[in-house]
């Protein structure tokens, strides 16, 4: 993914003149090229990253597009307000793209954490939320919405799902039709989903882009009387979109996503994943359990 | 220019809405007005020009002074700014970009102004645009650290086309002991100069001061509520409002 990102928004530098990426000391060597060839719209601002968001805001009032990325936790978390105020406030359009994601960098311990990211952006007015599961999915989300007005985050992950899906900006994909229930996966849920649901007679939509939210394409294959969202970032951050998409319906919703707590492990994130019940055997316990209850 | 129209404007304005910060308004009032009569050529016709000078109000809570200059050069009517504060007015107690024509940057979360004209300024570095950036901060303001993450970000990228001036009416004094704030700019990297912030001769050659590489800093010394004694650096009056029947008596001892 790194490697996706340096690739993609060096892409985006070369071919439109208004792009200029911020950068928070992080990404350094991945970003060295485009730095080299586009000195003047590629800048590691430094370790500040509240005034690394204003900064992008001023930009974007004098006619660029920023890109700004740094670690999720630092980016959304420590500049929420500036993201709030200087973007969602003012109208401005801007890209922020972070790394690190719920807990990927596990043996860091919480303060490099940010499964709270989605549910607090969420907050905003106008922001985009993005949640790609894999690198090329990425590229293509943010080669279609990065020069769209509007502020949009782009959630990245170490932790991808094996191959791609043409997928499209604020549109769900349809993986498969069943009857008994619908399980929507998020970004890089959805190996574990799809793999968990082989079996199971389901529904599966697979979810890259939460906000604006594809209210749609739920409503349309919803099945069954049982709706299941599965999501890598504290559980229920979308749970107000769900419920309104449902509305009027008779259905039970459940959440499998990272618990509020503050993770006991170091080790990998398959060592988090699977105190918080989220590594592949145990979603698919989990899913059947829903799918059978009364 | 004598303000004393401006100030019963302001006076009468606030009265009126029971909003507005009287005494941080008349505090910046002579650096506003010689910004908008003689430096920053923006008009009302040429407002949205892409090579115009930009002016950011950090420190939006000042914003009835703003908005009494503004509608003195046409941005906005009379009947507009006696509608301060109303609900369907465009004018709230801080400055929205997206409503008050001429306004550059909604603010009022201080510390977000310097680092959005740190990035106007960069804007322009990178357009090879000649154009300036002003922006005014409080000395209160001086206490978030973005105002000196900002302050390192200007002098590393030598955005000597920015202006940063400090509208130091020791508002701050109850807080933090801020020392000498010219000197911390320079110790940043700007160019630094103090100046007596109601005079409108130095707050001019301040504002249009050559400057080499390096951003520059304009300490300017002033007064809150400078021109009504009743609220001079009278901290009773930080939030309030003269009552309808005052109204005639500050408008005659305004100076």
């Amino acid at each position: 993914m790194r490697k996706q990102l340096a690739d993609t928004v060096g892409d985006a530098i070369k071919a439109d003149d208004k792009v200029v990426l911020l950068f928070g000391d992080v990404g350094t060597y991945g970003f060295r090229h485009a730095a080299a060839q586009f000195p003047s719209r590629v800048y590691n601002v430094g370790i500040l990253e509240q005034s690394m968001v204003s900064m992008a805001a001023g930009l974007s009032m004098q006619g660029f597009i920023p890109v700004v990325h740094t670690i999720a936790a630092f980016l959304v978390e420590r500049s929420f307000e500036q993201i709030k105020d200087d973007f969602g406030y003012q109208g401005l359009g801007g890209n922020f793209i972070s790394i690190g994601a719920s807990y990927d960098m596990a043996s860091w311990g919480c303060t490099h954490q940010c499964p709270a990211d989605i549910g607090i952006l969420k907050n905003i007015p106008e922001i985009e939320v993005v949640v790609p599961g894999t690198a090329s999915e990425f590229d293509s989300l943010f080669k279609e919405s990065y020069d769209n007005g509007h502020p949009t985050y782009f959630r990245l992950s170490f932790n991808n799902n094996i191959g791609n899906l043409k997928v499209n900006f604020g549109k769900a994909n349809v993986i498969k039709k069943g009857k008994k229930a619908t399980v929507v996966a998020v970004g890089p849920m959805l190996d574990r989903v799809k793999e968990a649901c082989k079996d199971m007679d389901v529904t599966v939509l697979y979810y890259t882009t939460l906000q604006p939210f594809d209210y749609k394409s739920l409503k349309k294959n919803i099945s069954g009387d049982k709706l299941i969202v599965c999501e890598p970032y504290y559980s229920g951050a979308f749970a107000v979109d769900i419920s309104q998409a449902m509305s009027g319906r008779k259905i039970a919703i459940s959440y499998i996503g990272v618990p509020r707590e503050f993770p006991h492990h170091y080790g990998t994130t398959g060592d988090i994943d699977k105190s918080f019940h989220l590594a592949l055997n145990e979603i698919k316990i989990r899913i059947a359990k829903i799918i059978n209850s009364k | 220019m004598n303000l004393i129209k401006l100030k019963q404007k302001i006076i009468k304005t606030a009265t009126i809405a029971n909003e507005g910060h009287i005494p941080a308004a008349f505090s910046i009032l002579d650096i506003l007005w010689v910004l908008y009569d003689r430096v920053l050529n923006i008009k009302p016709k040429t407002a949205n020009n892409p090579n115009r000078n930009r002016f950011v109000l950090s420190k939006g809570h000042a914003s009835i002074g703003l908005y009494v200059v503004l509608a003195e050069k046409g941005f906005m009517s009379q009947k507009t700014l006696e509608g301060f504060g109303k609900a369907d007015s465009c004018l709230g107690g801080h400055p929205d970009r997206k409503k008050v024509p001429g306004v550059e940057a909604s603010t009022g979360s201080l510390g977000h102004g310097l680092p959005m004209a740190v990035g106007l300024a960069l804007g322009a570095k990178i357009k090879k645009q000649k154009n300036k950036v002003y922006v005014i901060v409080g000395d209160g303001e001086c206490n978030e650290g973005t105002i000196w993450e900002s302050a390192m970000l200007a002098a590393h990228n030598k955005l000597n086309n920015l202006y940063c001036i400090v509208d130091y009416n020791h508002s701050g004094d109850q807080t933090l002991d801020l020392g000498d704030i010219r000197e911390k700019f320079k110790a940043f990297g700007w160019q630094a100069v103090s100046i007596d912030g109601h005079n409108q001769k130095e707050i001019y050659r301040a504002l249009t001061k050559k400057s080499d590489n390096r951003p520059v800093a304009i300490i300017a010394e002033t007064i809150k509520g400078k021109g009504l004694k009743i609220i001079e650096n009278n901290p009773e009056w930080t939030h309030k409002y003269p009552k309808l029947e005052e109204l005639d008596k500050f408008l005659t001892e305004v100076k």
